[in-house]
C-alpha cells in the first residue's frame, strides 16, 4: 500500500559513486547541469552522453531507476516539445495546413527535449547514489561559509534531515492509521468529494496528535541531550576527502574543460 | 466453519530492491471458538499474518477462505469481512480521533449501518466489557491515561461485536496489572460470547495463561501449532526461536532435573502448585 513508495528513492549498491563524498557529488551535479546549458551543437550533445554513460555504468543502479522520475514529466515534455516544433519560426520545411515545422523549430525541440530528459537523469543519478542524511551533510558543509552572512546553516540541515528522518515515519503512521479505521468500517474512497473530505477525519486527527506526539519527544529527548546548534558541534561521521575524491574533482574539472573549448571552438 | 490460510505468502516491496518475505507458505486454520495465540520474536511476520485476516494486506499468493468463501473472490465485500473479523492493533489508542469516548467506541457500530439504539447499546456494552466506567463517556478520550485510551480503542473494536475477534500485542507496555485485566477481560467475553480470540504476542507468561493452542511462528513460517502443554516442551527449539518458554517450564525442569519426580507438563503458576502439592501428598 502506501508504504510501498521508496522516498529519497536511494538505491543502495556498492560502487564508486555510492563511496564519493557527497560534496564532489553536487558540485559535479552542478558543473552538469551548467554545462547541459552551455552547449548548442551536436557536438556537445555527444560528448555529454559519453560522459553520461559513463557514469550510469559506474554508478552500478539499474538504468530503469534512472529514468523513473521521467514518468513524472514525459506530458510537459511532450507539450513543450509539440510548442517548439510548431511554433518557431524560420525557414519552413513541412506543413500541415496552418501548422508549420521549421528548421529552428525542430532544432529548438530537440534541444529542449534532451535538456529535460538529461537533466533528470543526471539528477537522479545523485539521489540514487546519495543517502538523504548524505546529501544534507555535504550541503551543510558545502555552504558552510555561508554562516558568516548571519546564514543558519546548521539549523536549516538539521531541519532538513529531521523532516527526511520523518517522512517515512509519517507515511507508516499513516498506514497504519488508516488499516485501523479500515478495520473499524471506515471507508475512504467512495462518496462525493466533501463526503471524503468528512470521512478523512478518522485518519488526519490521529496523524497530527501522533505528528506533535513525535516532535515533542524529540525535542525533549534533544534538550535532554543538551543540544544547542552547530556551535562546537562535532560529527560522528565527519566528511574528509580521500584521494578518490581529488581524483573526482580533476576529472569534473577537466570534462568541463573539455566542454568549453568544444562550445568555443566548433 | 472456520478461517482457514492456504499457502499464503506475502512479500513487502516486492519486486524492487528492498523486497522482504515476511510470510512464506503459510497454511493454518483458525476453527469457530477457539482462543488461540499467535507467538514469534520480533520482525517474524506475526502482525503481517494477522492484518491477512480481515483482507487489510493481500496476500502475494494463496488463498484465505473464510466460512466456506474465498475472500479473494471479485465479489467478496471486504466491509462484510471486517465487521465479522474485528482488528485491534499494536498500540490502538493511536486511532482515538472523536471528541468524546462514546463517539468513538461507537464509530465502528455506526459504519455497521446500525440504528442509533443498537449503536448506543453496544456502546455501553463494550464499555462496560472492558471496564471502563460509564460516567466518563463524555470526556475526550485525549485526557485519558495510557490504560484507560488503550481500553477505549479496545472496547472500539468489540463493540461491532465481530465473530473472530484479533488483537496485536494488546498488553504492550502496560503495567503487569493493566496487562492481567484486559487479558482476563478477553478471557471472561470469550467465553460468554464464545467468539474466536486470537491474541498476538511475544510473552509467553500471557498466552500460556490464556491460550488454548499455540502458534510458534519464526522468519515468516510457522514453527509449531499445538497446545500450550505440547509447544513448551521444545522450550530449548524456542529459545533457539529468540523465545522463551514461562518461568514455570524451567522451574519444573530443574526440579526433575534435581531428582524430583514431577511432571513437566505444567505451564501457569496454578499448575505447577497443584503438581508440587500432589507429589508432596497434600
Ligand atoms: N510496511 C512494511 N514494509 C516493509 N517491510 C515490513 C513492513 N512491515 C513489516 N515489515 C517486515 O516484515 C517482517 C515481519 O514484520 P511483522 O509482521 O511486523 O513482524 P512482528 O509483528 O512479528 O514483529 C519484518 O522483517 C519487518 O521488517
Ligand atoms: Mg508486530
Amino acid at each position: 500500500m502506501l508504504r510501498d513508495i521508496t522516498l529519497g528513492q536511494y538505491y543502495p549498491a556498492d560502487s564508486i559513486l555510492h563511496k564519493l563524498d557527497p560534496r564532489v557529488k553536487l558540485f559535479g551535479t552542478l558543473i552538469y547541469i551548467i554545462s547541459l546549458f552551455l552547449f548548442d551543437n551536436i557536438w556537445g550533445i555527444l560528448w555529454i552522453t559519453l560522459a553520461l554513460v559513463c557514469v550510469v555504468r559506474l554508478s552500478k543502479v539499474p538504468f530503469s531507476f534512472m529514468i523513473r522520475g521521467l514518468r513524472s514529466i514525459i506530458i510537459l515534455l511532450i507539450v513543450a516539445g509539440v510548442f517548439n516544433l510548431f511554433l518557431t519560426p524560420g525557414q519552413e520545411i513541412a506543413s500541415f495546413g496552418i501548422f508549420k515545422i521549421t528548421m529552428e523549430g525542430l532544432r529548438n525541440a530537440s534541444l529542449m527535449t534532451v535538456r529535460m530528459v538529461y537533466l533528470i537523469i543526471g539528477t537522479s543519478i545523485m539521489t540514487l547514489t546519495t543517502t538523504p542524511n548524505q546529501l544534507t551533510d555535504g550541503l551543510e558543509k558545502s555552504l558552510h561559509g555561508l554562516t558568516k552572512l548571519n546564514v543558519p546553516v546548521h539549523e536549516i540541515a538539521m531541519m532538513m534531515s529531521i523532516a527526511l528522518r520523518f517522512i517515512p515515519i509519517l507515511i507508516e503512521e499513516t498506514d497504519k492509521i488508516m488499516k485501523a479505521q479500515m478495520a473499524r468500517g471506515a471507508d475512504f474512497e467512495s462518496g462525493n468529494i466533501f463526503q471524503k473530505a468528512r470521512n478523512m477525519v478518522p485518519l488526519l486527527v490521529p496523524l497530527f496528535v501522533s505528528a506533535f506526539r513525535r516532535a515533542y519527544d524529540l525535542a525533549q529527548a534533544m534538550e535532554a541531550r543538551c543540544y544547542n546548534g552547530g556551535e562546537g558541534r562535532t560529527k560522528m561521521k565527519p566528511l574528509k576527502y580521500v584521494s578518490r575524491d581529488r581524483n573526482a574533482y580533476i576529472l569534473i574539472f577537466v570534462a568541463f574543460v573539455v566542454t568549453i573549448v568544444l562550445k568555443v571552438v566548433l | 466453519m472456520a478461517l482457514e490460510l492456504k499457502d499464503i505468502t506475502y512479500k513487502y516491496s516486492a519486486g524492487t530492491a528492498y523486497e522482504i518475505t515476511a510470510l512464506d507458505h503459510i497454511n493454518v486454520t483458525f476453527p469457530d471458538g477457539e482462543f488461540i495465540g499467535i507467538i514469534g520474536h520480533t520482525g517474524s511476520g506475526k502482525s503481517t499474518l494477522v492484518q491477512h485476516l480481515n483482507g487489510l494486506i493481500k496476500a502475494t499468493s494463496g488463498e484465505i477462505i473464510y466460512n466456506g468463501q474465498n475472500i479473494y473472490d471479485k465479489d467478496y465485500s471486504m466491509k462484510e469481512l471486517r465487521t465479522q473479523v474485528g482488528m485491534v492493533f499494536q498500540y490502538p489508542e493511536h486511532q482515538l480521533f472523536e471528541t468524546t469516548v462514546y463517539d468513538d467506541v461507537a464509530f465502528g457500530p455506526k459504519n455497521q449501518g446500525l440504528d442509533d439504539k443498537d449503536v448506543a447499546l453496544r456502546t455501553y456494552e463494550a464499555m462496560e466489557a472492558v471496564g471502563f466506567p460509564q460516567e466518563l463517556c463524555d470526556v475526550s478520550p485525549f485526557e485519558l491515561s495510557g490504560g484507560q485510551k488503550r481500553r477505549v480503542a479496545i472496547a472500539g473494536v468489540m463493540a461491532m461485536k465481530p465473530a473472530v475477534l484479533i488483537l496485536d500485542e494488546p498488553t504492550a507496555g502496560l503495567d503487569p496489572m493493566g496487562r492481567d485485566e484486559i487479558l482476563n477481560m478477553l478471557k471472561e467475553t470469550h467465553e460468554r460470547t464464545g467468539n474466536t480470540v486470537i491474541l498476538v504476542s511475544h510473552s509467553m507468561e500471557d498466552v500460556a495463561n490464556y491460550a488454548d493452542r499455540i502458534i510458534v511462528i519464526d522468519k515468516g513460517q510457522i514453527k509449531y501449532n499445538d497446545t500450550p502443554k505440547n509447544v513448551f516442551k521444545h522450550y530449548k527449539d524456542l529459545e533457539k526461536m529468540g523465545l522463551a518458554a514461562p518461568q514455570v517450564t524451567y522451574f519444573m525442569n530443574d526440579l526433575k532435573n534435581a531428582g524430583m519426580p514431577v511432571s513437566t507438563d505444567a505451564t501457569t503458576v496454578q499448575e505447577a502448585r497443584d503438581e508440587i502439592l500432589k507429589l508432596m501428598g497434600r
